[in-house]
Parts: structure tokens; sequence; C-alpha cells
């Protein structure tokens, strides 16, 4: 399988054509789990027509042709979207995501919806109402989540590139378990217009590929300001690649030692110091840093995002779509019976505890504690940057774990998000790269965070170490 | 900290949640491990310090105000479990 | 214990619908009437990933009311969700502006019996409404046409102490949005809606009683009414030793009662927390004195320029700005002609017969100022007489022509030359030598029937008052 750039390049020099490309994907089987829906039909005709525009000479999108996938929570117009969720099977949206829009734009060929956590809550794919999506590197394991189908639909050749979403490291951390680049742009960068709601502050669209380049050119495709979203920035658009190759001389790196957790997996910490190894044998300068806050940083998460998420989920009550408990009689059952019927044990989970914490009497000792936390949290990323260009960590403390392992204790589950949830809580762009490899053959990431908008400065950081350590992962 | 059984009860009310017995339990003891998580919180010493509700953009971006945008009965009830008439219906609400 | 122990404490929440085109944060209409759900647009309709984007107007708006109510506007205000699970309620929380609202304080002057009051505000800020409900047999159908539309929730100190003062607060309040363009101003279709926090307490009481909310006050009857019932029924229940419950109650007007609305299941806990869809509203100080240097003149400041300053009677003060499409047509008809007096007298006597008549609004008057004017110069000019005057106004405000040419089309000029006059005269005492007799006899009356004999000749047209002036000479002669 080939990443977009290649396939871009190989559509351009007529070695291959949208139509067989996209034909032989569509073919391949999922032995992942990892899509929901595969378009045929309507995938095929966007194939079709962009091969009659390349044979026309007409113009052509920086995507003309190339197939991607999109997490189930990005809305599609008239093609079923359910957030994997129960409540909303068989919905079907009436728009596009604006990130759907601007990927049509570029002339992509949108393959289908891959596999999430309900609502995208959850770190194994797991939580999905429909379906178990297996890692490619061991399909005993999970692939990550909650944008597992995403990324096991790339590491498992199934599509070029893909989106997904991360909250609290729903990108980085299924790239990471499947050997992918993943980016989590800055917040504010990628419209969140037409992206089903999980945690409104902390969401962003991002894309996963199989290489720092395929990232870029997917983050090109859809970044930009939206009118449609009031927290998109009007931040100009870049040309990300061309600034990939200029090299890490003087680039200065941070490893903060709170993201060098207790507990972490040693393959991983050895993986991830090498690593940081390679950027100093590059030109960079390597120093250990602090940021005291970051213990705080999974609190505060699981207070913020749950109190958004139980406030996002309100509208999904049976009365203008969505799942609808059969035989109500009174606007009490409407809303219980249909709600409890629809939604999976996780988000109610996320829902009662958001629920409790904006509640009267807890409000300020939780919602409003934990968004001062968040103030500190950013603000030991402010003054870190003030001194160095990129914060260096792994992605994930553990390698993927096996499917069903830690379905029974939603907390250790939560723990697993340790290293990822301080860039959503500080809006900054994060970066999920593989850098080695287990023993057992289980892809190992790391983690660059930057300044607000500085993606150019992680995507050349990512560009050089992948040039570098120049890994091949693929799937057995 | 703990939750009573109570307190899980009233917040699966207002979110309007039914809880069998059973996952009046589970979630009861789920929620209040998470809890005793999150307190760990309270260690912080926040005095003076501005929450962070919203990041992104500092103001919002203002529409004119032109119509546009509606949707047209047809797509609006398209999704419904209940129509009638144009309307969404549903069982009738006893004020 | 009497009645009249007790004092009336009432805080009024006025929610006033926007006069914007289209909703507060989405692009759907405001209008009224089409099919339910007609006037939706994704974001209306709550789908899943649909985004808040604010309406412009809707803010400029709150800024015009809020400098016309004297309020402290904030250059920063914050969007909140409020949640509740209501059929009529899309995404299960409402937008509104909960901790930090875009105006602080302000007031509304109203006359009152004993003269002029003031009630202070405590805030105004902006908000979403909610659908609208419809219970029909087995059913209840949902409409959600009304979803979104902005409105401004006006809420002031509890500091009127009778139901007539209330009403005379209402009736101001609404006076100044009208008058500057923010609502319509209408109760019976819901854009103007108030609710009544009612307390009663002894007189010299320090601190106020327990309140109830009062909902349902559609008019302006039904909120006078409604106070007073609801006072009445707190003071018969601390009078028999009871206390007041602070919980919402209902007006029935059928029944002439409010009643408790508890049926509500569970006690609200709005949990609100600021919209992280929403960043907090900035407005530069520029902006916001920009906005107040664009408010108009306020219909109470004009009605005592309008005396002091024009010496027009108070009365007809009040006629004139009553209404700001009127007062407005006033200003630019006095600009044009520079003397108050004989304007007001056309606009509280010919216009306001003619717009009543022809039940005409002002803004569809069709003669111009500079018309206008010319019409009362043909009057004092003595082009047209009395009577020809209000029949060139009456054809200018149906057809506005050019009044000369109406003048010249209807032959309402006047005969003002001596020569046909003297013409006319010279017959008239030739027809009737007697009558010459009898006035030259001192019987000096008579001058009257000459005119009329005179005016008769001229068809009506000669100047009634030259007519007068010649015939005196001629006949003492």
């Amino acid at each position: 399988m080939k990443g977009l750039v290649a396939l871009t390049k190989a559509l351009a020099d007529g070695a291959t054509s949208s139509v067989e490309t996209t034909k032989a994907l569509l073919q391949k089987p999922d032995l992942v789990g990892a899509f929901l829906l595969r378009d045929d039909a309507g995938a095929l005709a966007a194939a079709k027509a962009s091969d009659e525009r390349r044979a026309r000479g007409a113009a052509l999108g920086p995507l003309d042709g190339v197939s991607v996938a999109l997490k189930d929570n990005i809305l599609t117009e008239g093609v079923v979207t359910t957030a994997g969720s129960k409540l909303l099977a068989g919905f079907v949206p009436p728009y596009d995501a604006t990130v759907t829009t601007r990927l049509k734009a570029a002339g992509a060929v949108l393959l289908g919806k891959t596999n999430l956590d309900e609502f995208g809550m959850g770190s194994s794919t797991e939580n999905s109402a429909f379906q178990q999506t297996k890692n490619p590197f061991d399909l005993t394991r999970t692939p990550g989540g909650s944008s597992g189908g995403s990324a096991a639909a790339v590491a498992a050749g199934l599509c070029a590139g893909a989106l997904g979403t991360d909250t609290g490291g729903s990108i980085r951390q299924p790239a990471a378990f499947t050997g992918l680049v993943g980016l989590k742009p800055t917040y504010g960068r990628v419209s969140r217009a037409g992206v089903v709601a999980y945690a409104s502050s902390l969401d962003q669209v991002g894309p996963l590929a199989r290489s720092v380049e395929d990232v870029a050119l997917l983050l090109e495709a859809i970044e930009g300001f939206d009118a449609a979203d009031s927290t998109s920035s009007d931040v100009a658009k870049t040309a990300w690649r061309e600034g990939l190759r200029s090299g890490v001389k003087g680039l200065r790196v941070g490893l903060p030692k709170e993201l060098f957790v207790d507990g972490m997996d040693p393959e991983i910490d050895a993986s991830v110091r090498a690593a940081a190894r390679r950027l100093e044998a590059l030109g960079a300068h390597v120093v250990e840093l602090s940021l005291p806050h970051t213990k705080y940083a999974l609190a505060t998460y699981y207070v913020i995002a749950p109190c958004e998420a139980s406030s996002n989920l309100g509208r999904y009550d049976g009365v203008r779509y969505g799942h609808r408990a059969k035989d109500v009689k009174a606007l009490k059952d409407l809303y219980e019976k249909s709600r409890s019927e629809g939604l999976g044990p996780e988000v109610k989970r996320r829902i009662m505890l958001g629920t409790f914490a904006l509640s009267a009497g807890y409000h300020d000792a939780y919602y409003v504690k934990a968004q001062q936390v968040r103030t500190l949290i950013r603000r030991d990323y402010e003054a870190a940057f003030a001194s160095v260009d990129v914060v260096l960590s792994a992605t994930s403390p553990v390698l993927p774990w096996r499917l069903g392992e830690k379905l029974d204790d939603p907390l250790a589950m939560y723990l697993m998000d340790v290293l990822t949830l301080p860039c959503n809580l500080a809006g900054l762009p994060g970066l999920s790269m593989p850098c080695g490899q287990s023993k057992a053959g289980l892809p190992i990431g790391l983690q660059l965070l930057g300044r607000p908008f500085d993606e150019a400065t992680l995507l050349r950081a990512a560009h050089a170490l992948e040039a570098d350590l120049n890994l091949s992962l693929e799937p057995r | 900290m703990k939750l009573t059984e109570q307190q899980v009860r009233h917040v699966a009310r207002l979110a309007r949640l039914a809880l069998s017995p059973e996952e009046l339990v589970t979630y009861r003891e789920q929620l209040s491990a998470v809890l005793d998580a999150v307190d760990a919180l309270a260690q912080v010493d926040t005095t003076g310090v501005v929450p962070t509700s919203v990041v992104g953009a500092s103001t919002p971006h203002l529409r004119a105000d032109v119509p546009h945008g509606e949707v047209g009965v047809k797509v609006a009830l398209a999704n419904a479990p209940q129509v009638d008439g144009t309307s969404f219906a549903i069982p009738r609400v006893i004020e | 214990m009497p009645r009249a122990d007790f004092q009336v404490v009432i805080g009024l929440e006025v929610h006033a619908q926007l006069l914007t085109s289209t909703k507060l944060f989405s692009g759907a209409s405001t209008s009224f009437g089409g099919d339910p759900n007609a006037h939706t647009s994704i974001v209306c309709l709550g789908l899943p990933g649909v985004l808040p984007v604010l309406n412009q107007r809707a803010v400029e708006l709150a800024l015009s009311a809020g400098h016309a109510l004297e309020c402290t506007i904030a250059e920063r205000s914050e969007w909140s969700r409020k949640h509740y699970f209501y059929p009529d309620l899309p995404k299960g929380y409402q937008i509104t502006q909960y901790e930090f609202p875009i105006c602080l304080g302000g007031r509304v002057v109203f006359d009152g019996p004993e003269g002029e009051k003031t009630v202070r505000l405590t805030r105004i800020h902006m908000e979403e409404d909610a659908g609208k409900l419809v219970h029909q047999g087995a059913v209840s159908l949902v409409d959600l046409n009304r979803a979104g539309t902005p409105l401004l929730e006006i809420v002031s100190e509890p500091e009127l102490r009778s139901a007539d003062d209330a009403v005379e607060y209402l009736k101001a309040l609404r006076d100044v949005l009208v008058w500057v363009g923010v609502n319509d101003g209408n109760l019976e279709e819901g854009s103007f809606r108030c609710d009544a926090n009612v307390s009663v307490m002894r007189h010299g009481a320090t601190t106020f009683g327990t309140r109830c909310e009062l909902k349902n006050l559609n008019s302006f009857r039904f909120i006078k009414q409604a106070i007073e019932i609801e006072a009445s029924r707190q003071v018969e229940l601390l009078e028999g030793g009871g206390k007041v419950e602070q919980e919402t109650r209902l007006f029935d007007p059928q029944r002439g009662e409010t009643r408790s609305m508890r049926s509500k299941e569970d006690a609200h806990d709005y949990r609100y927390f600021p919209d992280p869809d929403l960043p907090p509203l900035l407005l530069s100080k520029a902006r916001i004195e920009q906005a107040r240097q664009a408010l108009p003149e306020l219909p109470r400041a004009r009605r005592r320029r309008y005396v002091e300053a024009l010496g027009l009677p108070p009365y007809d003060a009040g006629v004139l700005t009553a209404d700001r499409a009127m007062s407005e047509l006033f200003e630019r008809c006095l600009a044009e002609v520079g003397e108050a007096k004989p304007v007001s007298n056309w606009f509280m006597g010919e216009l306001s017969r003619l717009l009543n008549e022809t039940k005409t609004s002002v803004a569809e008057v069709k003669f111009t100022p500079t018309q206008f004017a010319a019409v009362l110069r043909a009057v004092k000019d003595g082009v047209v007489s009395g009577p020809g005057a209000k029949e060139l106004f009456a054809e200018l405000f149906a057809t506005g022509k050019d009044p000369h040419a109406i003048i010249a089309e209807k032959g309402l000029a006047q005969v003002n030359d001596d020569g046909p006059l003297l013409e006319a005269i010279a017959q008239a005492m030739a027809e009737a030598p007697k009558n010459v007799e009898s006035y030259r006899n001192g019987n000096t009356k008579i001058v009257g029937a000459f005119v009329g004999a005179v005016m008769k000749k001229l068809g009506g047209k000669g100047n009634p008052r030259r007519i007068n002036e010649l015939l005196v000479e001629k006949l003492k002669a």
C-alpha cells in the first residue's frame, strides 16, 4: 500500500487510476473491523469523476483521486453517521462536516466511515456499539482509540490516509499503537463544524497517515478558518510540506520529567530516549524540563471532558432524530428509556460524572476548580516553550493491550491517557510518530508537542527523525 | 469522594438516564473511584487563577443578519422517529 | 390585620424579542407564520455537529437597548449554557448570558400618579428562545420555528411598589424599546413578555418577604390583575399565620387566580457553564461609544424639549412623541416650516384625522416635508383660504402631488386683487340698495350678508378679509 504522497504521484504519472486503486481498496477484506460503512457507490463515483477531471485536463485538487477514510463522528451528507452509538444507528446527516466538504473540494475519494469508541469516549475502540476493531499488528490487541478504526484502516492498508478526532489523545494514541503518524492540530486550526461533539473545548480533527509528509498533505486540505465554527482561528493557511526538510539543527527539545511516568513500559522508555538521542545527533539540543501541574492533568480532564459531554449529549432525546424507545407514554420515559437504551455504559458514566460535577453544590469544587487547574497547566507549557521549541515524550505509557483486558476498570483505562491529555487541555498541537517496535513486534510511538499554531516545527522535527530512523513498520 | 446511592439516582435523573438496581450499584462504585482520583484537584492552590473555559478564537466572528440555511420541513423531519403534519410528534406531555 | 398594613414589592423580568431577520445563532428566518418547522436550519434542529454563530445585528440591537436604558455596557460578556430537558429545547440547553451579561445597571423612568419615578435595572442579557409545544389528542407536537429567536431579558430591581406602577414601568420600557427599533412591543404575539416577582412585607419592614414568580402575563390588564391577586393571596396567607413558599405560579385570567406550577416533578438544577462553542463577546470602548452616539433622541427627552424649547402644550408633545415615525415626520416638517405650533396643529388635527380615516401608517405618508411646508406657506400668504387649505392638504395626502399644481388644478387660489373684488362689491351693492341704506343707518351687522353675496359672485374664492375691508370702505362712503 502506497502512502498519500506516493499515490498522488502515481496518479499524476498515470501509473494507476483513481478507479483502479479505489476498487482495489474496496475489495480488500476488512479483517481488522476498521470500517463501520464502506461507501462503495459513492467512492467509485468520486474516483470516476476524478479520473475524468484528470483526463480532461481540468484543475485538480491536492488530493485528487486519493482514497481517504473518515472517523464515523465526522458528518457526511447522505451517508449514515453514527458516532459509534446505537442511539444514532441509521442517522443520515443532511449536511457535510466542513472537513468533509474540504476533502471533497481537494478531490479526495471518501471510502467510508471508520469505527470508534462511542462519541469518541474511550482509548481502545471497544466502546463502539457496533463492532470490535483489531490492531493489524496483533489481532488480539486493541488498535487504541477512540480513532481506532481510522488507525486500523490506514495501518491495514485499507486506505491511504484517514481523519480522526482527538479530545484527549484519540488520534495520537491509536497512531502510536498502529505505527502511524497522527497529528492533533492546535485547537482552532481545523473546523469542528459537522463533527459530533464530545468535549467542545478539547475536540479537534486531525489526520492519521503513514508518513509525516502524508499528514502534512492532509492537514493542508482540511485546515483554515471556518465561519461556521466560532472557535475557529483566522490564521493563514500554510504550505506545510515546503518546510519539512529544513532539519533540526539548533532545535531545542525538552524532555519533561513528569511525562516519563512511573510504571511506564521499559521498552517504550528506552525507545523514546533513543529517539531523543538521534535528534541530538542531528543537531538538536535536548534538555530536561519540568511541567509541575502535569500530575493534575488526568483529574482536570476527567472533570472538564465529562462536564462538556454531559451537556453536548443532552440533544439525544429521541424527539427529532435518533433512537426512540418503543411504546413510551410519558415524557419522562421518552427521555430516560430512549437514552438508556441508546447509550453505552462508558457514555453513561461520563454523562453522570459531568452532570454531577456541574450540579448545585459541586460546581465550584469540580468544574470551576478544574478550569483553574487547566489554566495552570497551560501556563506550564507557556513557560516551557519560552526555553524549548518542542516537548518530547512517549505517546502512551503502555503497549497496545489485549482486547477486553481493561474493560472492567474504567479508571485504569483513563490512566492510559495520561501523556496525551495535557496537549488538549492546553490547546497545543501534538504529533505522534513511530519510533520503534517492541520485542513482540508492537509499534512504539513518541509524542511531540509544540507552541500553539506552530505545527511547522513539529512536522519538521518529525520528518527529520522519520528519515533518520528509517523504520518500516508493517503488520505481519 | 464516595457517592451515595441517592446521589447517583439524583444525577441519573438530572441526566435523564434510567438505571437498573444493578447498574446503580456498579455506577456508584465506578463513579466514586473516578471522583477519588479527581479529588487530587483539591490539593492545587488556585487562589486568584482565572478559569480557562474557552480556547481558540478570542472573540466570535459575527454573522451578518441575512437569512440563509433553512433546510425545509422535509429535511428537518427526515430522521424523526414520529411526525404529525410538519411537526415532530411525541407522546402527549402532561403539564 | 387590614391589607393597608402591607406593602407589595415587585420586580419584573421582561423578555423582548429582538427585531432581527434571522435567529441569534443561525441563519433561519425569525418571521412569523409558515408551516411548523419551516423556519429551521441544522442549528435550530440541534443536529449532531452543529455550532452556534452569533448574529451581528442582535448584538447591535442589544447595544442600542442598553444605551437607551442607560446601562453600563460590558466590554466582555460571556455565553453560558442553561440545561434542562424539554421537547421544545432542541439541544438540551439554552444559550444565554449568566455570569457576565452584556448590560449591567440602567434604569426605566416613567410617570406614576405622583409624578416621575425611576426604577433601576439589575441587568440586561441576550439569550435564545425555545420552540413551541402544541398538545393535540394523544400527542404533543414540536415546532421549532421560534427556537433560537433572539431575546433580551431585562431584569428590574425589586423597586416597584404597586401593580399600577408595574404597568407604567412596562409601558415606558416598551416605548423605549420600540422607539429605538429593538422590539415591536407586541404582548399578544409574545414578542414582549413579562414575568413578575411578587412579594409582600409589612410597612416599615426592612427585609423583603418570600417572592413568587408569576407567569403567563400577556396583557397589561392581566399583569395588573395578576399582581393584585397574588399580593392579596400572600397577605391572606400571612394574616392566617401561613408562610409564602418561593415558587413559580401561573396566572389564570379566566378564574382570576394564580396557581402553583409545582407539577414539574423535580427542582431544576440548570448546571450553567460557559459555552465552549462561543468565545466571550468582546466590545471595544470605541464600538460601545459609537453605538451610544448613534442612538436617537428618546421619547421622554424629546417631549421635554417640545414643551420647554418649542413651547408646545404638554398634551401636544405627548401625542407627537407617542410614535417614533410620527415624531420623526414632525421633526422633518418642523425643520422646513420653522415654527412649531402651526406644524403641531396640522399634525394633531388634519394629519391625524386623515391617517385614522384612511388607516394609513406614517411610513406610508406620500407627501414630503417640503410639500407640507408649501401648504402652510399658502395659508400664511393668503393664497388659499382656510377651507381651501384643508382641501389642498387632503389632496396632497391622497396623491403626493405638488401643492401648487393642486391649487391650480382644483382652482383653490383666492382672489386677492382689488379689481375683481371691487367689481363684485359694486354689483352686490347695486342689487341690494335697501341693505346699503340699512347699513348706513347703523345696522353694521348687515355687512355679513354683503360678504356672502360678494363671495358667491366670486365662486367662493375671494379673500374674505380683503372683501370685508373693501366692503366697509365702500359702504361707509
